[in-house]
């Protein structure tokens, strides 16, 4: 009798495979010291009174903390905006055929990449110092509108500038990493089709870069949430320098911390879900759509 | 009548490697010209020197008449601006080995995009066309797939009907079969055999010896980056004339 592939031998049964698994006894003692350390936790948090739980039910919806959270959020997305905006930018700059063009990007970049970003806002915000006036007019020539700078540049607009300008640093060589991932194939076929340089750009080459960008935008985008906090150098104010306000009042440290950490998490989170969706939105043709939440089949599968 | 491609002199290097060295090229319209030829022979860069995704450093590249990126006047050769260029490219249809259709678009969208972003087709008109371009590909009922859903043999035949939507009066085909399962050849060659019997002028860099002997207006033989022969494709391929032909038709038949 000869063996056909594909076809079972007649008269033949099926030979199901019925093994010992394998044990993993090592498995089963990390699980038992996670679930103990994990008790022991859950333990201090509730019964350690110093954590103040009752302060922090306190605050937690407060005036000056929900005041420090709006002017986080606030300069968050608009730093992001300019960040993005400006490292798309500087992206496209430094991929021009033109040396000066790049050169500049390159420059920009180094600059503010190279330099700690509290002393960029104090630069903002000490502007004056260095232009008392700024004026708007012909290089070297008549001026039209003057103003004093420290009317124009706030301390809001101190801030912005800081946070949005150092970023557009940092987004550039996301944006550029993201552009350079996009095969060339892709380009070619888009000039060979007759589209310009601009619309092969926005057309074909962003959208597929997208998938590569977005990961590392989220990324900065969180780390942005908390680097806001730096504006307290400049004597702006948001979520983490409301808290330290009030428990430089009442002493009450770790629950302020606590408010403030609260808050964070929230953020952090909302931002991880929208990130999901971008992510979604730029995956198109590259990830098989499946039916149903992701999020959902990705908790069951991990 | 004009030729469609008349390349007189044409050379070419990358750095120190001069890959094209003099070429001579007349296809005429309606013409199916194949270029064959052994890997590192010029043939792929000949093509796209036709539509100026490479640039020759000497001699002069016409299609239809007129010079591919650059424009003569006053005995003085001035280099066509990008948009010019992109413009002149709208004419001529392009093929690649790789396909590189649109991986974030669907079969539709791909066919679309040129015809909405460079001609302005209204959305409509331009799906209206895309359809019937798949249809003629025979895919009309994968229009809403992506690129990474199909084979590649489908890829490649709606790669085709991308260029198509651009109503191109010249196809240059680089290599389009090399990177298909052998089965998938077939499908892609029968629409190209159906775009040479529509009349289409068609420069087709190929290994497939048997399209290009029962397709074929001419064919034309490319070693080390100069044409060593070129004629009738029947000829060429059953009774060669110089030796290097000979040697390479012996290893690929």
């Amino acid at each position: 009798m000869t063996d056909r592939p594909g076809a079972e031998p007649a008269g033949r049964e099926r030979q199901e495979i019925r093994a010992v698994p394998v044990r993993h006894p090592g498995r089963w003692v990390a699980v038992a010291v996670l679930a103990v350390l994990a008790a022991m936790l859950v333990h201090t948090v509730l019964t350690n009174e110093r954590f103040g739980w009752d302060v922090v039910g306190n605050y937690l919806f407060s005036a000056p903390i929900l005041n420090g959270l709006r002017n986080t959020l606030v300069l968050t997305v608009l730093s992001m905006a300019i960040g993005i905006v400006g490292g798309v930018g500087l992206a496209v700059m430094r991929q021009s055929p033109n040396p000066v063009v790049s050169g500049a990007a390159a420059t920009y970049i180094w600059l503010f990449r190279g330099t700690p970003l509290i002393a960029q806002l104090l630069f903002w915000n000490f502007l004056a110092a260095l232009y008392p006036r700024l004026s708007l007019g012909v290089p070297f020539g008549p001026e039209f509108i003057s103003v004093d700078t420290n009317v124009l540049i706030t301390q809001f607009a101190a801030c912005l500038l800081g946070l949005g300008l150092n970023e557009a640093a940092y987004m550039a060589e996301i944006v550029r990493g993201g552009m350079l991932s996009v095969d060339r194939g892709q380009a070619e076929a888009a000039g060979a089709l007759g589209m310009t340089r601009s619309q092969t750009m926005r057309r074909i080459v962003l959208p597929q870069a997208m998938r590569v960008i977005v990961p590392p935008t989220g990324n900065e985008t969180i780390s942005m949430l908390k680097t806001t906090s730096l504006v307290v150098v400049i004597g702006y104010f948001e979520l983490l320098t409301s808290a330290q306000r009030i428990s430089n009042q009442n002493f009450q440290v770790i629950p302020l911390l606590i408010v403030a950490a609260f808050w964070y998490l929230v953020l952090t989170s909302l931002l991880t879900i929208g990130q999901g969706f971008v992510e979604r939105r730029f995956g198109r043709g590259f990830v098989p759509d499946r039916p149903g939440s992701r999020l959902l089949s990705r908790a069951v599968n991990t | 009548m004009t030729p469609m491609v008349e390349a007189t002199g044409i050379h070419k290097s990358f750095g120190r490697t001069e890959v094209l060295r003099g070429i001579d090229l007349v296809v005429e319209p309606g013409e199916v010209c194949c270029i064959i030829g052994p890997s590192g022979s010029g043939k792929s860069t000949l093509l796209r020197c036709v539509n100026h995704l490479e640039r020759i450093d000497a001699g002069r590249m016409r299609v239809d008449g007129s010079l591919v990126g650059y424009r003569e006047s006053g005995g003085k050769l001035h280099e066509l601006r990008e948009s010019e260029v992109a413009r002149q490219r709208r004419d001529i249809g392009m093929v690649f080995q790789r396909f590189n259709l649109f991986p974030h678009m669907t079969a539709a969208e791909n066919v679309m995009e040129a015809p909405r972003t460079v001609l302005g087709r209204s959305r409509s008109a331009a799906r209206k066309e895309a359809d019937a371009l798949l249809d003629r590909v025979g895919l009309a009922a994968r229009r809403d797939a992506y690129p990474g859903q199909l084979s590649g043999g489908q890829q490649q035949r709606v790669a085709i009907a991308r260029a198509l939507a651009m109503q191109p009066r010249l196809m240059l085909f680089d290599e389009p079969t090399s990177a298909l399962d052998p089965e998938l050849v077939g499908e892609v060659l029968d629409v190209m055999r159906g775009l040479a019997a529509d009349g289409m002028t068609m420069l087709v860099v190929t290994h497939e010896m048997g399209f290009a002997r029962e397709v074929g207006d001419s064919l034309v033989f490319m070693d080390e980056g100069v044409i060593v022969e070129s004629g009738v494709p029947r000829d060429v391929l059953s009774a060669p004339r110089h030796e290097r032909t000979r040697s390479f038709l012996s290893k690929v038949l």
